[in-house]
Parts: structure tokens; sequence; C-alpha cells
């Protein structure tokens, strides 16, 4: 007995040998965007501010926008219909995966529409969506779940088909009814590939917001970008465009949060040792 | 294949078929499914008797049909033709009168070792104080009390397999069906496995069919041994080693293992449709 332990530690030990080495992760992260910006600000200064601009620009700019309240006021507007969107997507992007990766006829019968979905040109579809939901909030919360409810959906199905046949025999071998087996063994093994589907997503409804704010009402950041673009006000134009971007990290980390925090099994399993 | 047939008929060991029913009692079982080349016959005409609390372990190379053999008896997999029972009961699917001890364990990675085992006993509709008093009374049968609430990955390949071996052990079932589950662990864990084992026979009773690719193994644990190839029952045997066995270190130096190693050996390397020879 002790012996197995022993040998359990030991190589528990190598690991974290192997990953420890070497300068913290979040030093060489703020390295390179510290890099990045003095470079850009370097070269951005030589360029027309009409054709480009540079971070103290833009820096200045969002505080004018900031101390107007209209920064405040626009994220607030764009936020409401991303969220509701986004949240939908998850709602049912995740159940219809597990279904569809279940069950043989629902993946026939619904799988097509999908993988489809997926590539669907959805700034195409916009005006369409205009003439069914109007201008206003509807459209925009519409336009978001389009594109962020597939790749949840599609991550899920592929996480269900990549289920251990022999963990749902588990369940089979104790008598589990369908249901349960869903329940308690598919849904915890799908949870990476969920968590993965909507990270992705993030990117999309990011993208899929702005679209909406461009395509129907001009409103929220979308607003925003397009007036100072129309004003030739190129340093403004980017406030909201790197906000959305740091907005997009600030989601895809806190995922990464909630990951952890509901498949804690997955970090302790899955290798992080890479060089 | 004669005399294959001939021990097949000799009845089981300590059976009394007037009171009580067969633990296991396969007849005529065979199954064959299509594949492009053509239908294969994974298992023809297996025909075997095992009675209440005996230890019988299913040997034969990769291939030969052993763990398809305990899947059928599982429920996991249906028959093509053939009939088996369990405790006089046909089996259709899978039950809680079997528990299954799978290869590589398969514990949940989500769920504690508690929780893997009240996870079988949850699905036979155990609830509340008596659940958690069932599940810690078999972690504690496998020498796993203290290690209660790691999950699977803080367990060593043994300590896995014995939660698997408690959480099939918690059913209570008639029979514990175990498809190699000591295959994957070292040498020295394994052997304190299968003494444990023998621990855990004596105690409860079980009857217990073991499939295994391991020779000594085979001896070590079993009151018979199903000998298997090409799908076919090849030959029966007893095992002339008293119970209880104790240490396995000194079974291994008696005579009556070593003859019986090297039958089952003999019996193995037996070429194909030669009837073996005493």
């Amino acid at each position: 007995m002790t012996q197995i332990v022993d040998s359990k530690i030991e190589t528990e030990d190598q690991d974290v040998g192997a990953t420890r080495r070497g300068v913290p992760r979040w030093i060489v992260t703020l390295s390179s965007v510290a890099v990045l910006t003095l470079l850009w600000e370097w070269f951005g200064r030589d360029i027309n501010p009409v054709f480009g601009s540079y971070p103290s620009a833009i820096a200045e700019a969002f505080w004018e926008l900031v101390q107007s309240g209209k920064l405040q006021a626009a994220t607030l507007e764009s936020l409401r219909p991303f969220v509701v969107g986004y949240g939908l997507a998850i709602m049912f992007g995740v159940p219809l995966g597990l279904v569809i990766g279940r069950y043989h006829v629902a993946e026939a019968a619904l799988g097509i529409y999908v993988t489809a979905g997926y590539a669907m040109p959805l700034v195409a579809l916009v005006p369409l969506l205009v003439l069914w939901l109007g201008l206003g909030f509807a459209v925009k919360a519409a336009v978001v779940f389009l594109m962020s409810v597939f790749p949840i959906c599609i991550n899920t199905w592929l996480g269900v088909t990549a289920v251990p046949k022999s963990l749902i025999e588990v369940g089979k071998s104790f008598v589990a009814p369908n249901t349960v087996i869903l329940r308690r063994i598919i849904l915890p093994a799908t949870l990476p590939y969920i968590m993965a589907g909507i990270r992705l997503a993030v990117g999309r409804a990011v993208v899929a917001m702005v679209i909406a704010e461009f395509f129907t009402t001009i409103s929220g950041l979308g607003a925003i970008i397009i007036n100072s673009a129309n004003n030739f006000d190129t340093a403004t134009m980017f406030v909201p465009i790197v906000m959305l971007m740091v907005m997009a990290i600030g989601l895809n980390g806190l995922i990464g949060l909630i990951e952890r925090r509901v498949a804690p099994w997955q970090a302790e399993i899955a290798g992080r040792d890479r060089e | 294949m004669l005399m294959a047939v001939k021990t097949a008929r000799q009845p089981p060991l300590a059976a009394d078929r007037s009171t009580a029913p067969l633990a296991i009692d396969a007849a005529g079982v065979s199954l064959t499914f299509a594949t492009a080349d053509g239908t294969v016959e994974a298992l023809s005409g297996i025909d075997l008797q095992i009675a209440a609390g005996e230890f019988v372990s299913l040997i034969g190379p990769s291939g030969c049909g052993k763990t398809t053999a305990l899947r059928i008896a599982m429920g996991l997999e249906l028959a093509t033709s053939g009939r088996v029972t369990v405790d006089g009961r046909a089996v259709k699917g899978c039950g809680h009168d079997r528990g299954m001890v799978f290869q590589h364990a398969e514990l949940l990675p989500w769920l504690t070792a508690m929780q893997n085992v009240m996870f079988g006993l949850e699905m036979k509709g155990m609830r509340g104080a008596k659940l958690r008093a069932t599940a810690e009374n078999y972690l504690d049968l496998v020498g796993l009390g203290s290690s209660r609430n790691r999950r699977p990955h803080q367990l060593s390949g043994g300590m896995q397999q014995r939660v698997g071996i408690a959480r099939a052990l918690a059913i209570d079932p008639k029979v514990l069906l175990m498809d190699e589950p000591f295959g994957a662990l070292d040498a020295q864990t394994r052997e304190t496995m299968q003494e444990e084992l023998l621990q855990i026979h004596a105690r409860t009773k079980k009857t217990i069919l073991f499939v295994t690719h391991d020779l000594d193994e085979a001896v070590l644990i079993a009151d018979r041994i199903v000998i298997m190839r090409d799908g076919r029952i090849q030959e029966i045997l007893q095992v002339p080693l008293p119970r209880p066995r104790g240490d396995l270190g000194v079974v291994r130096g008696t005579k009556e293992f070593a003859e019986t190693r090297y039958h089952v050996w003999k019996s193995l390397h037996a070429a194909p449709d030669t009837p073996t020879v005493h």
C-alpha cells in the first residue's frame, strides 16, 4: 500500500518540476503587450491620424468618452442584447448538442441544420431578421444568439460522441435509465467540450453584437465606431474596438475560471506539460 | 473437444440442484456478427454451469471470446442464440443481480471514490443515511476507508480497481463479473489484489466469474478454470487447491499449483482442433 502511494507522489514531483520552470506566464504576457504597445506608439505617431492611430491618442479619446458618460451608456446598451443572446445560445445550444450527440435519429434529423447554421452568412440575413423582429432590442439579441448558438451546439455534440463507451457501459451495467446516463455520465464527461464551445462563442457573439448595431438601429458601442469613423476621428473609433477585444479576453478568462470550478477534475487530469 | 464436452457436463462444485438454482447457467450460447468479410462467430455453443459461491476463471488468448462471454452474462451484449440464466432468471439485459468490475476500473472521474460507490447504490434506489453507510462499509471492505473523498486520478491503479470492486459488491449482486480487472496492474499490486479478492470471496461467498489471460492468476484464485479458444470452450478444469489459500506465494510453491499450471499451459498451447490428452 505504501509503495503505491509513494510511486504516485514521485510522478507528481516530476510533473511539478517540469511545469514550474522558467518565468511566470503573466510576466511573459505583460511584456508582450508592453512591447507591442510601444511599437504601435512609436510607428503609429508617424501615420496620418485619419488613416491610423496610436495608444496614447486612443487612451485620450477613451478618457474623453468616459468623462462625457457616453462610453458607459453605450456599453450598457450593447451589453443587454449581448447577454440575452449569448445566454439563450448557451441554454439552447447545450441541450440541443447533447440530444443530437446522444440519439442517432436526432443527429440524422437535425445535425445538418446545425452544421449549415454554423456557416450561415448571417450578415446577409440581418435585413430579413429586421423585417421579422423590427429594429430594436429583439433583433440584436437574435443576431447574437444565431451567431453563438451553433459553435456551442457543435462542440457539445462532438463532446458527446467523444465520451468513452466504457463510461456509458458503467451506467448501463448498474441499470441507470437513459435520462440518468445523459445527466450524470454524458453531461459531466462532455463539460470540457461544452466550455470550449462557450469560449469559442464569445468571439462570435462580440462580432455579432457590433454587426447588429451597424445594420439595425445604430446604437451602443457600434454607434461610437460608425459615428467616429464618419467623422474621421480614428482614435475614438478604436476605443470601443479595443474595449471589445479586452472584454473578450476578460470573458474568456472568466469562463476558464468557471470551468475550473465546475470541472476541476479536467484541469487536474489534462496534461499541462508543454514546452 | 470430446474431453471438453465431458467435463462441461460434470456437476459443478458444491451444487445442490434440487434446492438452489445455479448462479449462472449458460446453454448453447452463440454470438455471430456480420462484417465486411462475412459473418464472424465470436462464440459458438457455450455450455457452462456455475454453482452459487463458486469462483470460476475464464482464460484464453486474445480474441477467444472470453470477454464477450462475460459481457453476455452481464447483459451488455445479447447472444444470437442460446440462453443464459442467472440465479434462475433469464438474462435479457443488465440487472442488479450482477455486478461488473471493468478492466480499467472505469470510475467516473468527476466523482470521489465514495460517490462512485454511491452511484451504483443510487441506481438500485437506495437513498439517505443507508446509502452513505453502505458505501462507507464497502470502501472499508476493500481497505479504502481513508481515501473515500479522493477522486480517481488521485488514486493509484490498484486503488482505483478496489473502488471498482467496492462499487460492484455494494449493490449486493448474486454474481460478480470481472473482466481482466488486474491486467493493467504491476505484478506486486496484482498479487496483493488477488489475495484480497480471495479474502473478499471467502467473506461474502459471492459467485465470481473472472476473465483473465494470466495463467498463474487463473490457477491461484479459481475453483474451476474454463479454457477457451476460438469462441468455444476447450476444456474445463477443477483446481485441486484447497481453500482458504492464504499466502499465494506459498501456494505457488506447491506441487498442485505447478501441475495445474502445466496442465492449463499445455491446453492453451495445444494445436487448434486437437483434443487435449491426459
